[in-house]
């Protein structure tokens, strides 16, 4: 078998293994279903009272990638974390296949269930809030959706390989997560950050993808947010596979992939 | 070329205590350990809790780094060439772990034989194979967590053999399952032996090793102490008789006073329930069990048997005749 043939399938099956088993999960299942819900109405409250209707679509964008973000990293670092309590990270680990295709389908995996979180934030504010819907570029909506996928998976790979070192993965995913809120300018714009937090905003693919979604949804040029979010999530790819390697070479040097 | 070889193999552990002051501790979990396994050679490591058998296979099946000496699979360094060995092994141990456990028995094989490259045309077949092996195709579209323990176990048999490995390490694979179980699955490792495959087995249960193994490592405290077919092993008490004597509260030094009886070689204790199995070696020919009783003088005493040594009291004379060295 084609090695790249080999490796694509080898990342369509263990998209759909942990993407059910993560979807079999009650916690996770409660988590992408109701944080969405809460961000959204925190923004609508906060950001949305007695502006433009487009302000209103943004919050609930923005909100909308707070869950998308907080889902991949959350449910990388829960799944790590059970991975290696259920004595199935060793096994992985383990098997001839590089590491990286194997964590990667886990993290685009969850990426995948957090863009769960984009519809049913929209949704929330058209029932509840009177949310105008606007579209003003629907293919450019579908590309920008899947590359932000594919770029916060990417990113979450990195973290994911980190994950593997560390025991205690879940009690870092809160480190990473409310930078990357600020860095991407989910909660606020980028501009209004200070100068120097800028080329960090620029490296990260939600960033990129944000600008995207928003540009699809609200109208600009949302195809350079697509390619430059594109052109990142490859380049975390290429970082990730550098990472895997280096963590489960000192897991393995320090005794790390098993729980106890 | 031997399937799996040892040599010098050595393992240290460092944890660190205390919070400002940092002090590391050393654990020397593997000191040194060298031995081979033929080509289709079912070779036993033996040892109790801590010896270092699970320790061992995790370097060979390319879990843990070694800290020193080298460990071979078909040739191969576990260090310079993990992904060419981790294709040649397969790996199962013990225990409840390791299947996803929310989804179904088909789901995970067919999982881990992506992961071992099987080529998707042989899969279905290859899975239907080894859950038919073990026994498990009628449940195949259940949930792992909807088995028993025993079932679990089998599972990991059929992941383990999924990709056809010609060396399989066995770490425990029968601890915790129901006597019928266990029967099972030591049938399913002869038959992985008859059928050409190297394998190694860890266990801590003597008839096990004795009934499965080619060949016996007797392994503690992180160094192997002996080495042989289980016959050899056993000849080295075969000039023995074993007193098993069957006590209700028997002391510590009740027990010492035993051992300072000149003709006593060894004397080991097991609980079990509220008695304790005395097991006594002696020379054979001599009568001691009045001796011994008399030691043992205000303990109850139940059932008192004097029969031929086994393996497990060869391997209880290899590891007392160490016992200083593996305490240290």
């Amino acid at each position: 078998m084609n090695r790249s043939v080999r490796w694509l399938r080898l990342f369509g099956r263990g998209w759909l293994m942990h993407s059910k088993h993560l979807a079999s999960s009650g916690f996770f299942v409660l988590m992408t279903s109701v944080q969405p819900l809460v961000f959204a109405s925190l923004a609508f409250f906060l950001f949305g009272a007695g502006r433009p209707a487009d302000a209103l679509l943004d919050a609930a964008l923005g909100a909308a990638m707070l869950s998308v973000w907080s889902t991949t990293l959350i449910g990388s670092g829960q799944a790590l974390t059970l991975l290696r309590a259920a004595g199935l990270l060793e096994l992985l680990v383990a098997a001839p296949a590089p590491l990286a295709f194997v964590l990667a389908p886990i993290t685009v995996a969850t990426a995948t269930i957090g863009l769960y979180a984009m519809v049913s934030t929209v949704a929330w504010g058209v029932l509840l809030f009177d949310l105008p819907l606007r579209l003003e570029h629907p293919g450019a909506l579908i590309a920008a959706v899947a590359v932000t996928a594919f770029g916060l998976g990417m990113l979450g790979m990195v973290f994911a390989s980190v994950f593997v070192r560390l025991r205690y993965a879940n009690a870092l995913t809160n480190l990473f997560d409310y930078p990357v809120w600020l860095l991407s300018g989910m909660l606020v714009p980028v501009d209004v950050l200070p100068l120097w937090t800028r080329p960090l905003s620029w490296l990260l693919p939600s960033t990129w993808g944000m600008r995207a979604i928003r540009e699809s949804v609200l109208g600009g040029r949302p195809w350079f947010a697509i390619g430059i979010c594109l052109g990142l999530g490859t380049g975390y790819l290429g970082l990730g596979l550098l990472t895997v390697r280096w963590f489960s070479t000192l897991a393995r040097r320090r005794a790390a992939l098993a729980l106890a | 070329m031997e399937a799996i070889e040892a040599a010098g193999l050595r393992r240290t552990f460092h944890s660190t205590k205390g919070l400002l002051r940092r002090r590391v501790h050393d654990v020397e979990a593997v000191r040194g350990v060298s031995f081979a396994v033929g080509k289709g050679e079912l070779y036993g490591l033996l040892g109790p809790n801590g010896a270092g058998k699970t320790t061992v296979i995790k370097m060979f099946i390319t879990l843990l780094l070694p800290t020193s000496g080298t460990a071979r699979v078909l040739g191969h360094d576990v260090v310079a060439a993990p992904s060419r060995v981790r294709g040649l092994i397969g790996y199962v141990f013990g225990g409840d772990k390791g299947l996803y456990d929310r989804l179904s028995a088909l789901d995970n094989l067919r999982y881990f034989a992506e992961l071992y490259g099987v080529a998707p045309r042989a899969q279905r077949r290859r899975i239907g194979e080894v859950l038919e092996l073990v026994n498990l195709t009628d449940r195949a579209r259940d949930r792992v967590e909807t088995y028993s323990r025993g079932m679990r176990q089998r599972l990991h048999v059929a992941r383990g053999l999924l990709h056809d490995p010609p060396v399989v390490f066995l770490d425990e694979p029968t601890i915790g399952v129901d006597p019928v179980a266990a029967r099972d699955l030591r049938a399913t490792i002869l038959a992985l032996r008859q059928a050409g495959r190297t394998v190694l087995l860890t266990t801590h249960y003597m008839f096990e090793a004795d009934a499965l193994c080619d060949r016996i490592g007797v392994i503690a405290g992180g160094t192997l102490l002996a080495e042989g077919t289980p016959n050899e092993l056993k000849a080295r008490v075969a000039d023995r008789t074993v007193i098993e004597i069957e006590a209700y509260g028997a002391t510590p030094a009740a027990i010492d006073e035993l051992r300072r009886i000149p003709e006593v070689a060894t004397v080991s204790t097991e609980d079990i329930g509220q008695s304790q199995l005395i097991r006594v070696q002696s020379p054979a020919g001599l009568e001691l069990t009045a001796a011994l009783l008399a030691r043992l003088d205000g303990v109850r005493i139940g059932r008192v048997v004097a029969r031929e040594p086994t393996l497990e009291d060869a391997y209880i004379d290899i590891v007392s005749a160490d016992a200083p060295r593996v305490a240290a």
